[in-house]
């Protein structure tokens, strides 16, 4: 099996959804000649040609809208909105119009399409090219939103995105898009949306989290077991709507400790949801409280950004603060 | 120099010097003249449900027939009609039936939307009519996207949008008449200049008040037409949609008409206009003068025309009282078409509440 970082797996993916399927087309800004300010696309429009790869003039308002009009006459349109940072032009188009088509119209029309974008901190990128901004999606009522973490998730996620029948929000861990590699099948699989994957089996905690922060997680995991002699599970949620909750309540009832790990600000972030839930369903199997660790509720920062992320220090305290309570 | 406002009849019903009438039938000629009665007592009828308590709320677009259902007729079944919430005449245009319409205005258990959507925000596929939207100019990015498909497809379809002048004030106007002049997309922009976003008059809106000139920024062409005339409006679009059809790229047509009436039924115009504009424009109506040109052309008759006035009275009684004996959607529709399945969540949340309902 070929080994592939999470930028060739993405471009992998459309690769194999576009030769197997007519109707895909990929477009944004930079999307077409260059492929992509991180050459997620690279080598489409050369493949595919410019009717189905190409590049679009600068507007994400007109990016998404379009790309619903062209979801409802045919196509499934995969369209890269740069930076997720840059989304919000296109919240109108997603939240009201995109989410919404077949809701309002009785499914009489419906948005079959893929809105990829890089999301995440940790690349110095500022304000402008580090947010998280999953929850905003999640919290609207006719989206799904999946976040993989790894080059095998990345490829068979979105070729199941691709090919769903809803409006799928793709956040892409811009911070490990080259550092994560791992081992990709050729040719066509796909990963269930909704499924999550227990990365690793423990007994005394449970993390829950999901994109680039799978790998703070098992980093700091990896040190804090050896360290400490304790066993944590690792859950990587993927699908953050519809979401595996059980795969986490069995988990939680096997550890009673749960720790949710995401780079987006704490309040009414996606641990939230989880927590919530999790004492909803399962309260009694509970050894400690749902505690989170997140990013701050500050806009994102740039000189100090390692101290806004959750880092392993964060991770050891909370698992600690779970593990004595 | 600025062109002319594109004219066939003039406001007596007279054709206008040197215009050249549409090729189209006598049949033809009557069924837009049908359309656009039809639409107008259709209007006057849920105006006066809403003022009954019996439905709660109404979009009317009386005086703006013409341009509605003349550019809507101008077009063949496959091109794409996506409206905003005043052009149901476009729809039954197309063959939307007025049964469908009221169970849409009513939310009852044979609304094609389940009950989901305000009064006049109906949808079809088979008709390629698109769901409406209240947010104004949302929908002007989804005709260019299905433009840009039907080239991407290489297939005839052209969209055609529909939004008011206030629209033309929305990013999403200008950044999508940007794209359709990049890629040349078979899309019609069709503005309807009825002079008021609700209590703003246009000459609030923008201070390029000749709407068409907007086009030029754009590189794609703007072409103003007299919007009460309804064989100027036919006329304009045939032309555009057969040039988009052709490849040769959008056009942003500036219907110059009138809100004659309110807003909604929510609204109340006498609070910000003058009623002798609202008159000034009476006399420009769309309809009168049709109707004057029909019978100086020897194939309308004012008996003709007051037994079509009893037929649609009759058909818009038995429709409502038809309707008005359908009950409401059930409790189950609520969570369905959220996604295409029913998610866990939203199963947990429907049995939750159909346990509470059930008590």
């Amino acid at each position: 099996m070929p080994k592939m970082n999470i930028i060739q797996a993405i471009n992998d993916a459309l690769r194999v959804e576009m030769r197997r399927d007519d109707r895909v087309v990929v477009f944004g800004e930079d999307v077409g000649k260059f492929g992509g300010v991180f050459r997620a696309t690279q080598g489409l429009q050369d493949e595919f040609g410019t009717k189905r790869s190409f590049d679009t003039p600068l507007s994400e308002t007109a990016i998404v809208g379009a790309a619903i009009g062209m979801a409802i006459n045919g196509l499934i349109p995969v369209s890269e909105i740069q930076f997720a940072d840059f989304i919000y032009p296109a919240f109108d188009q997603i939240v009201n119009e995109a989410a919404k088509m077949r809701y309002r119209s009785g499914a009489e029309l419906s948005c079959p399409m893929v809105i990829r974008t890089p999301y995440g901190g940790g690349i110095r990128g500022g304000h402008y090219h580090s947010q998280s901004p999953e929850a905003l999606f999640v919290h609207t009522p006719g989206l799904k939103v999946v976040i993989p973490s790894t080059p095998y998730d990345a490829k068979g996620l979105l070729i199941s995105a691709i090919r769903d029948p809803n409006p799928v929000i793709f956040l892409e861990p811009k911070r490990v898009y080259r550092a994560a590699r791992g081992e990709v099948p050729n040719g066509d699989y796909q990963i269930p949306l909704g499924e999550a994957k227990v990365l690793v089996e423990g007994e005394d905690a449970t993390i829950v989290t999901y994109g680039a922060m799978v790998h703070t997680v098992m980093d700091a995991v990896d040190k804090i077991s050896a360290s400490d002699g304790i066993t944590v599970e690792v859950i990587d949620l993927r699908t953050l709507l519809p979401w595996d909750v059980e795969t986490v309540l069995s988990s939680v009832e096997k550890t009673g400790r749960v720790a949710i790990v995401h780079e987006a600000p704490r309040t009414c972030g996606y641990g939230a949801e989880i927590a919530a839930t999790i004492a909803e369903k399962s309260l009694l199997n509970l050894q400690a409280p749902v505690l989170r660790v997140a990013g701050l509720d500050t806009p994102f920062p740039y000189t100090l950004e390692h101290e806004y992320l959750p880092n392993e220090k964060r991770i050891r305290k909370v698992l600690n603060d779970l593990i004595n309570y | 120099m600025r062109e002319q406002v594109q004219r066939i009849i003039d406001e007596n019903g007279k054709v206008i010097d040197g215009a050249q009438l549409p090729d189209l039938s006598e049949d033809d000629l009557i069924r837009l003249y049908r359309l656009m009665l039809f639409n107008r007592r259709v209007d006057e009828r849920m105006t006066k449900l809403q003022r009954q308590g019996r439905i709660g709320f109404y979009v009317g677009s009386t005086g703006e027939e013409a341009s509605i259902i003349g550019s809507a007729f101008a077009l063949e079944p496959e091109d794409w009609i996506v409206p905003c919430y005043r052009e149901v005449g476009a729809a039954f245009a197309r063959g939307y039936g007025l049964f469908d319409f009221l169970c849409q205005i009513y939310g009852n258990t044979q609304d094609v939307i389940k009950g989901r959507q305000m009064p006049c925000h109906w949808a079809s596929r088979e008709l390629r009519l698109a769901s409406v939207s209240s947010p104004v100019g949302t929908q002007i990015p989804h005709a260019l996207g299905m433009a840009m498909a039907a080239s991407i497809k290489g297939t005839q379809e052209v969209a055609l949008t529909f939004f008011g002048d206030g629209a033309t004030s929305t990013g999403d106007f200008h950044v999508s008449c940007n794209f359709a002049g990049v890629f040349k997309a078979p899309v019609i922009f069709l503005c309807r200049n009825n002079h008021w976003a609700i209590s703003v008059p246009v000459g609030a809106q923008t201070a390029q008040q000749d709407l068409a000139e907007k086009a030029k920024a754009y590189a794609i062409d703007g072409v103003r037409v007299d919007g009460n005339d309804v064989l100027a409006m036919y006329a304009a679009t045939r032309q555009a949609a057969e040039k988009a059809r052709r490849g040769e790229g959008p056009t942003l047509i500036e219907a110059q008409t009138y809100r004659q009436g309110a807003h909604t039924t929510s609204d109340d115009p006498r609070a910000y206009r003058d009623d002798a504009e609202v008159d000034q424009w009476l006399e420009k109506d769309p309809i009168c003068r049709f109707r004057t040109f029909l019978i100086e052309r020897g194939v309308w008759s004012e008996e003709q025309d007051s037994a079509l006035e009893e037929e649609f009275q009759e058909e818009i009684r038995a429709a409502i009282e038809e309707v008005e004996k359908i009950g409401p959607p059930d409790l189950d529709t609520l969570f369905e078409d959220v996604l295409d399945e029913v998610p866990w969540h939203l199963e947990e949340q429907r049995d939750e509440l159909k346990s509470l309902s059930d008590q």
